[in-house]
């Protein structure tokens, strides 16, 4: 690639979503929609808990073997459903954050999955994670771009302008 | 200032105006400027490095009361 074909490249954001906390959601979805909004290209790499974030509400769990099964009963159910980081309480936390959201306008994480899609942020599931915790396609939003590897994050993110671990 | 489009985004926070305004400058033609009416004071900081970032013109910003008048010209 030549010097001149490199500096006209639009800048690139990556951000790896590991955890499913709420409040975590909210900060990455903000930077890579509003990175896609500066006319930056944003990839978000969901993988561990993060995959919770992905999940289609409703999807029956069709996790095999107990650890999984448990492991899905005890997960978050999708994006109206993650915990707070701190002072969650047993959900009320989340509860009374998404009243303090809904006052002040601020999107939750279901809307800023919706604005994600609109501004071109791509969504990347962790293939790794998903067969670990049991997830399959079908438990996922249609919204997903890819389903990927190790080797796809890093190919993205050491041509990437910022890149955070959320 | 003389604006062709106004956007109003009041009662909006971060990142809620930016990307209003992205959206909404796709409306505009190349030398239209557009008015932006925002209460968040992030924005003082934000629609330049926004109009940086996409290299639109930022023309400035109007404080009047609660409210911030920002105007960039659509390059």
């Amino acid at each position: 690639m030549s010097t001149n074909s490199e500096q006209s490249r639009p800048k690139k954001v990556t951000l790896v979503v590991f955890s499913a906390d709420m409040d975590r959601a909210i900060a990455a979805f903000n930077i890579a929609v509003g990175a896609a909004s500066m006319g930056m290209e944003a990839m978000m790499f969901f993988t561990f808990w993060g995959l919770n974030i992905l999940k289609r509400r409703g999807a029956p769990s069709t996790s095999r073997g107990f650890i999984r099964r448990m492991l899905s009963a005890m997960s978050p159910k999708g994006p109206h459903n993650l915990p707070l980081s701190k002072l969650n309480m047993l959900g009320m936390g989340p509860m009374m954050m998404k009243k303090l959201m809904k006052k002040h306008s601020v999107p939750g994480v279901e809307e800023m999955l919706v604005l994600a899609k609109e501004t071109g942020v791509k969504l990347v599931a962790c293939t790794v994670t998903m067969e670990l915790m049991g997830i399959s396609k079908e438990a996922l939003i249609d919204d997903v771009d890819s389903y990927a590897g190790v080797a796809a994050y890093l190919g993205e993110a050491s041509q990437s302008d910022v890149t955070l671990f959320v | 200032m003389e604006s062709d489009f106004t956007l109003d985004t009041y009662g909006l926070l971060c990142p809620m105006p930016i990307i209003k305004t992205a959206a909404k400058m796709k409306e505009l033609q190349p030398g239209q400027v557009l008015e932006v009416i925002s209460t968040d004071e992030g924005i003082k900081e934000d629609m330049p490095a926004w109009c940086k970032a996409t290299k639109n013109e930022f023309l400035g910003i109007e404080e009047d009361g609660e409210l911030y008048k920002v105007y960039v010209r659509k390059k």
